[in-house]
């Protein structure tokens, strides 16, 4: 067996369970936020390799399909008034979630400021603008769909396309939906001045805000390499 | 504390950042009408490099934060760079062993068409 473990003032530590929980709460700290904001940072850390992990396996799919890679401008393009006009739901939603990322900038300001009022307001419309992309989305889905585009297989190009294409914007399209929900419940915790009465100083608005930028950062990204590339 | 770092936003950088976000989305979604080729792909990297930057540090506070969080969350994703370089090579591996096994592509494409 190892020798007792002891602090630096020469306490010893206890084993077991009880010196994991020890351990674990040590009053020791390495990063002066609210905890909350260091686990939602940590937890924004680990899911951007998720998503980078998709973004990857999406550029080696590409590059070593013998296919020719459909022309995304043209299959996510929109016919307005007889004229085609390319990836145009795409920049609507691009801007939609932009507008989203503003509102929620604000909501967090003014949550600072204690207003809960406009902080409430904020987060709702934030939530809305959420919402509206992702109908956006399942309207691109269905369209795409109804046109023949599969997981497995499409009639534009190379079969990895719709896997690709399902695999990337169905995660980001799911996180949405969960920022959605997630902004509504800590919406309402504001108007009911739950957090308020817990004396938490509407930091939990900032880390839902931190989430929120996060989905729309990895839009910038699957924008960039799925849809203009 | 996060209080009073909040605080020391003025709400004009919000909308700066906002207005900054459109222009940036505007001018990427413009690169959809050049041709492929390095300088479309130059400018799309360069775009979306410049509206992510801004989202962290400004929407998101990167910028106020201690070294010791900015460092724990931003060095990890650079790594991410040796799994895309790893990832091109085998891809690169793959495209080739299909030519020499399978032959050039006889596929053609259908044109697109929105109903």
């Amino acid at each position: 067996m190892s020798e007792a473990a002891v602090t630096d003032s020469g306490e010893l530590l206890a084993e077991g369970g009880k010196g994991f929980v020890q351990d674990c709460s040590a009053d020791r700290q390495a990063f002066h936020v609210p905890w909350g904001k260091a686990m939602m940072w940590i937890f924004l850390l680990s899911d951007t390799f998720i998503f980078s992990c998709f973004l990857v396996s999406y550029m080696k799919v590409r590059m070593s399909t013998t296919d020719p890679w459909p022309y995304p401008s043209e299959v996510f393009g929109l016919d307005v008034a007889g004229v085609s006009v390319p990836l145009l739901l795409i920049a609507i939603m691009t801007f939609i979630l932009i507008t989203s990322s503003g509102t929620m900038a604000l909501a967090v300001n003014m949550g600072y400021r204690k207003d809960k009022k406009k902080t409430f307001w904020l987060m709702v419309a934030t939530a809305a603008l959420g919402a509206s992309f992702v109908g956006m989305q399942a309207f691109e889905w269905t369209k795409l769909i109804m046109e023949g585009v599969r997981p497995w297989g499409n009639p534009f190009g190379a079969a990895q396309f719709g896997s690709s294409f399902f695999m990337i914007t169905g995660f980001h399209g799911m996180h949405v939906t969960a920022g959605v929900i997630y902004l509504l419940v800590v919406a309402n915790r504001v108007r009911t001045g739950f957090y308020e009465r817990r004396g938490d100083n509407y930091e939990i608005v900032e880390i839902a805000g931190l989430y929120w930028h996060f989905v729309d950062l990895v839009w910038v990204f699957i924008f960039a390499f799925f849809y203009l590339w | 504390m996060a209080a009073e770092e909040g605080q020391q936003h003025p709400l004009t950088i919000y909308w700066y950042m906002w207005i900054a976000l459109f222009v940036l989305s505007g001018f990427s979604y413009a690169t959809d009408f050049m041709d492929p080729g390095y300088l479309r792909w130059t400018l799309i990297v360069t775009l979306m490099m410049l509206k992510a930057s801004g989202i962290i540090f400004i929407f998101m506070h990167m910028g106020c934060e201690r070294r010791a969080l900015k460092l724990a969350i931003l060095v990890p994703p650079v790594f991410i760079c040796v799994l895309i370089w790893l990832m091109a090579i085998e891809a690169d591996h793959t495209y080739l062993t299909r030519i020499e096994f399978f032959g050039e592509s006889t596929m053609v494409p259908e044109a697109v068409h929105h109903d």
